[in-house]
């Protein structure tokens, strides 16, 4: 690790002014700046900031940044209404990361790309302009939709791709005051300037991510991966779809592991709205979400898997009620 | 600076001259306690694990620097080789190991494992999210943040479920 200074925060406002790099569980920042990826000068710790309840807000949910990953999974209200939330978090690295990982580090958590980690070659999103190795390199755990030329990371994480399907929002506190983000338009595609993997400003917080009321229906997070436990997903399915007898009211769906953003089309969803389930459906709507879909060689094979993964998903979204 | 924290119930100051230091060196070597082991560095295999506030955590993950007032329970915390803990016995029993080096992880590891599930606490293969029961699967899953390079995984699980049964 490069040298650096310490600072305990012990309020969001004290954080903001301290003006350095923000620690939380130091799960991702503290393996990055071990390897020198990440070299802050200054850190500042939010784990004393408070921020760290789940409480309810209206009808639906308000998760400080700061809540765990275990404990957002086990929350009992969680659990029941918004299962997807739990079953995604569950899904993702160990027990001993989910008990330190908190809901802010989990949406910045950086790419599993593996030349992102290693110094001695070109990466772009590491350092801007040196090039990317991943094209006619390694590049099976990259992304299929909305890469670059500059880059064809993904996002990794889990956990955000539900809070893309639930809707939730993105609460911010920052220099230029407080704003949100929809959690669908929190992470960024690469385009020209892949070292910037959200729409986070520099020196901002998050302070908390609100799920809205739940919709009530049948939600499913599925996670495709080299082994069964504790690895990152190839592809994933987060879906949370309402029926109204038998036909689809409202289908939410968003696939992970595929692009640098949890991937959600809502011109593909209205293909859904209002129509009976079928595999010839399902089968479009696949299409429509994978549209333009391009692998890089190792990648390919992710094409045709996130297509069965999305129809198999909705196909048991949509089987329990279609009756 | 000097960080207090609270080791195996034993109040103890660390100098920290740096605060690069992690959690786990800071055991290993400013404290003298080096029963909690390095293996990867990097929050993949678990042998750095310890509990935090009664919670089991990656200590290479952590700066020492951040838990001044803490609680952390490691290896030596949990029992003597005159007084083993439920677990150390049944590892023992099972055969639960060959060159030893994951065990504390794996053992500190099932220990707060077996309270989260008292907690109710599910996993990623709970049927029933608000009612999970402990099977192997479960037990596998819920230790898929310990490797074992000697894989003695079927010996481990046997150790833990029978400690499972026992205290429950
Ligand atoms: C071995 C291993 C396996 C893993 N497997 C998975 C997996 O399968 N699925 C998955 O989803 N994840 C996985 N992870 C990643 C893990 O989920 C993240 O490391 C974790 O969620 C990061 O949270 P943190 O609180 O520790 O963040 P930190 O490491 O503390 O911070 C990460 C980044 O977020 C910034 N930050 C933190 N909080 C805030 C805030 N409130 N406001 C603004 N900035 C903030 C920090 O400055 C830093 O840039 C794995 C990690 C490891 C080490
Ligand atoms: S894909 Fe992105 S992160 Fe990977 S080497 Fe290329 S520029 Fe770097
Ligand atoms: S040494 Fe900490 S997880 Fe491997
Ligand atoms: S007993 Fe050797 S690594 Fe587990």
């Amino acid at each position: 690790m490069r040298p650096f200074t310490y600072t305990r925060a012990e309020d969001a406002a004290a954080a903001l002014a301290a003006g350095g790099r923000f620690i939380a569980g130091g799960t991702n920042l503290l393996d990055l700046m071990k390897l020198q990826v990440e070299t802050p000068d200054a850190l500042v710790d939010i784990n004393h900031v408070g921020l760290d309840a789940i409480a309810p807000e209206g009808e639906g949910l308000l998760v400080g940044a700061l809540v765990r990953n275990a404990d957002l999974a086990a929350d009992p209200r969680v659990r029941r209404d918004w299962p997807l939330l739990s079953r995604a978090i569950l899904a993702g690295a160990s027990a001993q990361i989910r008990n330190r990982a908190t809901t802010g580090g989990n949406l910045l958590q950086r790419t599993r790309c593996p030349y992102f980690y290693d110094l001695d070659t070109p990466c772009n999103k590491r350092q801007p302009g040196s090039g990317c190795s991943a094209q006619g390199g390694f590049n099976r755990t990259l992304a299929i939709l909305g890469a670059s030329e500059a880059c064809i990371a993904t996002f990794p994480g889990d956990m955000p791709v539900a809070l893309a399907a639930l809707d939730a929002e993105i609460r911010i506190d920052g220099p230029n005051g407080a704003r949100t983000l929809p959690a669908a338009g929190f992470h960024r595609l690469p385009g020209d300037t892949p070292e910037r993997d959200t729409n986070l400003e520099p020196g901002e917080l998050i302070t908390s991510v609100a799920l809205p009321a739940p919709t009530g229906g049948r939600q499913i997070y599925r996670k495709v991966r080299d082994r069964r436990s504790f690895a990152f997903a190839l592809v994933s399915v987060a879906a949370d779809v309402v029926m109204d007898g038998g036909t689809i009211r409202q289908a939410r769906v968003a696939l992970g592991g595929v692009a640098a953003r949890p991937w959600m089309l809502p011109e593909a969803q209205a293909l859904l709205d209002g129509q009976p389930p079928s595999a010839a459906l399902f089968g479009r709507f696949a299409d429509r979400l994978l549209a333009g879909a391009k692998g890089h060689g190792e990648n390919d094979f992710k094409i045709p898997l996130a297509r069965r993964t999305v129809i198999a998903v909705l196909t048991e979204a949509t089987g329990g009620d279609a009756a | 600076m000097d960080i207090t924290l609270t080791i195996n119930g034993e109040r103890r100051t660390l100098p920290l001259e740096d605060p690069r230091v992690t959690l786990l060196d800071a055991l290993r070597q400013h404290l003298d306690l080096p029963g909690t082991k390095k293996g990867c560095d990097h929050g993949q295999c678990g042998a750095c694990t310890v509990m935090l506030n009664g919670r089991r955590i990656n200590a290479c993950l952590t700066l020492a620097v951040m838990h001044q007032g803490d609680e952390i329970t490691t290896i030596e915390g949990l029992g003597t080789p005159e007084a083993l803990s439920p677990l150390q016995a049944a590892f023992i029993r099972h055969d639960g190991f060959q060159c030893g080096y994951c065990t504390p992880g794996q053992i500190v590891s099932a220990t707060a494992m077996l309270a989260e599930f008292r907690e109710g606490w599910p996993s990623n293969v709970s049927n029933d999210l608000s009612a999970p029961r402990l099977d192997d699967e479960e037990i596998r899953e819920r230790m898929s943040g310990n490797l074992c390079r000697c894989s003695c995984y079927p010996n481990i699980v046997d150790a833990i479920r029978e400690t499972a049964e026992s205290v429950a």
